[in-house]
């Protein structure tokens, strides 16, 4: 499992702030903790930055890479900040991300052709959100052309099925996970795979979230997940992520002897209603 | 070769909310299927139907609905024999409309003065209702409650905000608590949970999980009361498998087409409004409504024709 490091936000207060006043400190020592919690990449989000965006990307590429040998996740919609980030980027970088919107998707994978970088392939367009499997389906493919247009290996692409709250969309769980088995079939060798975890609980009550993020994660594991942008200090979170898959081939069924964790199978997949109390 | 249409069996079934005190009880739920399915299942108590008292003189209301009262207007006991005498309702429910901090803001105990005087005129079961106030509701339910003593009425509205309070009254005093959500079948689940976690026994909660009026989203409420259902029976949810109240008549009655009079384009007003409540009743008992708050006399009636046809 590849671990992209979520924790460089600017919707973090501290990291935000730090960003806007360009202090490395925070931000160094967020990126060391990172690492050492085992990260394979460091996403950076500076959110849409309209105003300084490649200024601020490139301070931040080359301020992380000064201290941490890894690759980044250059998290952005703006254009010009993502060229700012790859252009003093030392390594393979990863776009975070194009998506199946016409102007999104050419623009980062016109980028991700000329840096030879990674990219995201967000399953979603203009349009709004895919409703099943299917939806997700036909936008990974049409990024899939696009980036061979752009001259972009198959290799280089990670697509993500986009989570949604289990919360408040409880049917997509699974169609996710459904999306996941069939993105594998677009490509030999198979395209990779992302998710950013944290949305599936997002609006949960906090007590329910360990619970949902890891049983989620063992079956986006089961499903053929390559890599995850998440929270590599959540340990428990980590070990699930780091696991190899044999050891996960009958972790579901370990799984219906502890109620909770059962309870959050049955809540993915669609066999029990969800509600903010569901482990009481 | 004969065709052999499909019979689906289910793990659950809804419980029996009884109120009321005998020989006046209804019971609400009970199935093991869906509304119409009687070929796969029991449906031992069809939706009932409560009309509607308002504790004020509704002076708001159009004359089409507010002619079959107009004698009773501002006297709720009265109201309710007229309901029971003459428009042959089986339950009443008490709106409490006076107690609207945002109108008349009556106190508690005078609340609880007119439930006496309801409970006094008539021996159908009796269903209060607040005005979705959680902080006034707090202070109305308990004194209803204690004033309701002993005969097994449904109280309400429980919300997230007050339904410590509401829930507790109604233990203390034998009664049933209606659990209010806002049109979220994830939170109409919470809330039981959160009731039944205090003690609250299942056969003792009714859900409302909020209502629209046909053209004003008959459809969410619709399916909303078919998930519930569906995760009771199917999933057997625990959770879910308590029956269902839909507040109608309140809705019917605020929409544009209830309210305009007669004109030349849309006929005449009593039996286009009536018309609307009829359809909005007879889409919820088909999603799975268990109970009906509903308001005109002619519309009761007709629903009461057409539950007798589905519901044999």
């Amino acid at each position: 499992m590849i671990i992209v490091g979520e924790k460089i936000n600017v919707i973090s207060k501290e990291i935000g702030a730090a960003m806007k006043a360009r202090d490395p400190k925070p931000i160094v020592e967020m990126a060391l903790a990172q690492a050492d919690g085992g990260a394979n990449y460091l996403d950076i989000n500076i959110g849409p930055a309209s105003k300084d965006g490649p200024q601020l990307m490139a301070w931040l590429v080359e301020t992380v890479q000064s201290a941490v040998d890894l690759p980044l996740s250059l998290d952005t919609t703006n254009a010009a900040a993502m060229e700012a980030g790859l252009k003093v980027h030392k390594g393979q970088a990863l776009i975070n991300s194009a998506s199946g919107a016409p102007d999104r998707m050419h623009t980062m994978l016109a980028l991700a052709g000329k840096y030879n970088a990674n990219v995201i392939g967000l399953t979603m367009t203009e349009k709004g959100i895919p409703r099943d499997a299917n939806e997700r389906m036909v936008i990974a493919y049409d990024i899939m052309m696009a980036a061979a247009e752009h001259g972009v290996p198959v290799e280089n692409i990670f697509l993500d099925p986009l989570i949604l709250p289990v919360s408040v969309a409880q049917n997509q769980a699974m169609e996710a996970i459904e999306a996941i088995r069939m993105f594998k079939q677009l490509s030999d060798p198979p395209l990779k795979t992302i998710v950013g975890l944290s949305n599936i609980s997002n609006g949960t009550p906090s007590e329910t979230k360990p619970v949902l993020d890891r049983v989620y994660m063992i079956m986006l594991v089961e499903a053929g997940l390559d890599a995850a942008i998440m929270d590599p200090l959540d340990e428990e979170l980590a070990a699930v992520a780091r696991s190899l898959p044999q050891a996960l081939s009958d972790s579901l069924d370990q799984l219906q002897s502890e109620t909770n964790l059962a309870r959050a199978v049955k809540i993915f997949q669609n066999d029990m209603l969800y509600a903010h109390s569901f482990m009481d | 070769m004969p065709f052999t249409a499909p019979i689906e069996t289910y793990s659950g079934r809804i419980v029996e909310v009884k109120i009321g005190v005998e020989p006046n009880v209804v019971t609400l739920g009970g199935e093991n299927t869906f509304p119409l399915y009687g070929f796969e299942g029991e449906v031992p108590n069809k939706p009932v139907i409560a009309m509607e008292v308002y504790d004020n003189n509704p002076v708001d209301w159009v004359d089409a609905v507010k002619a079959p009262f107009a004698d009773v207007l501002g006297d709720p006991a009265a109201w309710a024999v007229k309901c029971v005498k003459e428009y042959g309702a089986e339950m009443i429910c008490l709106q409490l409309a006076s107690t609207d901090p945002n109108g008349d803001n009556k106190s508690g105990d005078e609340a609880a003065a007119t439930v006496k005087k309801v409970l006094d005129a008539v021996a159908v079961p009796l269903m209060v209702y607040g005005t979705d106030n959680a902080e006034k509701d707090s202070e109305v339910l308990p004194k209803v409650a204690a004033a309701a003593e002993g005969r097994n009425i449904a109280l309400g509205p429980a919300t997230e905000d007050n339904y410590k309070t509401v829930a507790a009254a109604a233990m203390g005093f034998n009664h049933n608590v209606v659990a209010l959500t806002p049109c979220d079948v994830n939170l109409a689940k919470q809330l039981n949970i959160l009731l039944t976690q205090l003690g609250l026994p299942h056969e003792r909660v009714i859900i409302d999980p909020s209502t629209g009026a046909l053209g004003y989203g008959l459809d969410y409420t619709y399916t909303i009361i078919e998930r519930l259902k569906l995760a009771a029976l199917q999933q057997g949810d625990e959770m879910t498998k308590m029956p269902v109240v839909a507040n109608l008549g309140v809705e019917v009655w605020k929409t544009k087409e209830a309210k305009t009079g007669d004109t030349a384009e849309w006929g005449d007003q009593v039996t286009r409004a009536v018309s609307w409540e009829i359809m909005t009743a007879v889409s919820l008992a088909t999603a799975g409504a268990n109970l009906l708050i509903m308001r005109h006399p002619q519309a009761v009636a007709g629903v009461k024709k057409a539950l007798g046809a589905f519901f044999k």
